[in-house]
């Protein structure tokens, strides 16, 4: 419908901080069986888990590690920001702690990743 | 600059078969977006429909998508929301549309009242006029809310209100808030269990368009906030009694 075309209306800080704390939320919901199952091997297959585990040093697998702790960190954040924004009754603009929040997820993330480098 | 022409584009929906959409308007100084609309309707095309009465920003009933994002239009200058020169001028989204930029707002104004958006009193006109403490902090709370005119900018702003059609919505929402704070309504019980059925304030996502929006700058957002909180705590008073 042409309704829904061309809605710029979502191109302000809050809505990209709720978009941003979904998706960060679902690829996390993904992540988890596959981690689950990672770490199931230690108890089936120790030396399946070992060779899982040497992965890790490739270049490929950092990357995708610095992108998990960044879904972390912002999934955290955002869901500290919304829990304070509705049950604290504060008014000031929470543009400014949305946009604080994703900086700090930001922030541990490249310090996580500049460890793992 | 008055030489200058703007190319504006009306979203006429899927019926505008034949009717012209594009339009050639005349640049002026201090030129509105209502002014554009209403330029095009007297000098362009007549059977082109909107809605306005007071033009000075009081009355809410203009508001309209000005280039995606909504607005009312009385007092936003199109030069604001060129895009180059032209702009695209559509009808508020989330609401039936009539005809051409005139929605129906039945549904708007229907959630108004299924919010409790209604004075509660208490007491009789023989009693004498109850005295209002400007300071305290519950009026502080309510007189944030107070200013809405209904031009229901909000609600079409908001992406809640797209996904559930049950959602009563920024507005009514944020009424539903100044009324529970107002010393003079006696509705509270009524309030809190309206806004938190199905169509209530915790199917918001604090999106924050509502507020992003206000033509008033009022903040619907935290208003349903204060909804989420008394709610709860209703709830967990009534599950110890």
């Amino acid at each position: 419908m042409s309704m829904t075309k061309g809605i710029t209306s979502r191109a302000h800080p809050l809505w990209l901080a709720y978009i941003l704390h979904r998706v960060s939320g679902l690829a996390l919901a993904l992540f988890l069986p596959l981690h689950f199952w990672v770490l199931a091997m230690a108890v089936s297959d120790p030396a399946r888990l070992d060779g899982f585990l040497h992965l890790t040093e490739a270049a490929v697998v950092k990357v995708a590690e610095f992108g998990l702790v960044f879904l972390l960190a912002v999934h955290m954040f955002g869901g500290l920001r919304l829990m304070a924004m509705e049950w604290l009754p504060w008014t000031p603009p929470q543009k400014t702690l949305a946009a604080a929040a994703t900086a700090v997820s930001f922030l541990i993330a490249v310090l996580f990743f500049m460890k793992a480098i | 600059m008055a030489a200058e022409a703007l190319k504006i584009t009306i979203d006429r929906g899927p019926n505008a078969q034949g009717l012209q959409t594009e339009f050639e308007v005349p640049a002026q100084d201090n030129q509105t977006v209502l002014d554009v609309v209403s330029w095009i309707q007297q000098n362009a095309d007549p059977t082109l429909s909107y809605r306005f009465a007071c033009r000075v920003g009081m009355c809410g009933s203009c508001a309209m998508m000005v280039g995606g994002v909504p607005r009312w239009t009385c007092r936003t200058h199109i030069s604001k929301v060129l895009d180059g020169n032209a702009v695209t001028i559509g009808p508020l989204r989330n609401l039936p549309v009539i005809k051409d930029l005139a929605v129906d707002m039945d549904p708007f104004f229907d959630k108004w009242v299924a919010a409790e958006g209604v004075h509660h009193g208490g007491l009789t006109r023989d009693d004498p006029i109850a005295v209002v403490d400007e300071t305290a902090p519950a009026r502080v709370e309510a007189n944030a809310g107070i200013e809405c005119i209904n031009c229901s900018v909000c609600y079409a702003a908001c992406d809640t209100v797209t996904g559930n059609a049950d959602y009563l919505g920024p507005a009514a929402l944020q009424r539903a808030w100044t009324l529970l704070n107002d010393a003079k309504d006696e509705g509270r019980v009524a309030i809190l269990d309206a806004v938190s059925g199905n169509g209530g304030c915790h199917n918001c996502h604090s999106m924050g368009s509502c507020t992003a929006y206000c033509p008033n700058d009022l903040d619907p957002m935290s208003a349903i906030a204060g909804l989420k909180r008394e709610t709860a705590k209703s709830f967990f008073k009534r599950g110890r009694r």
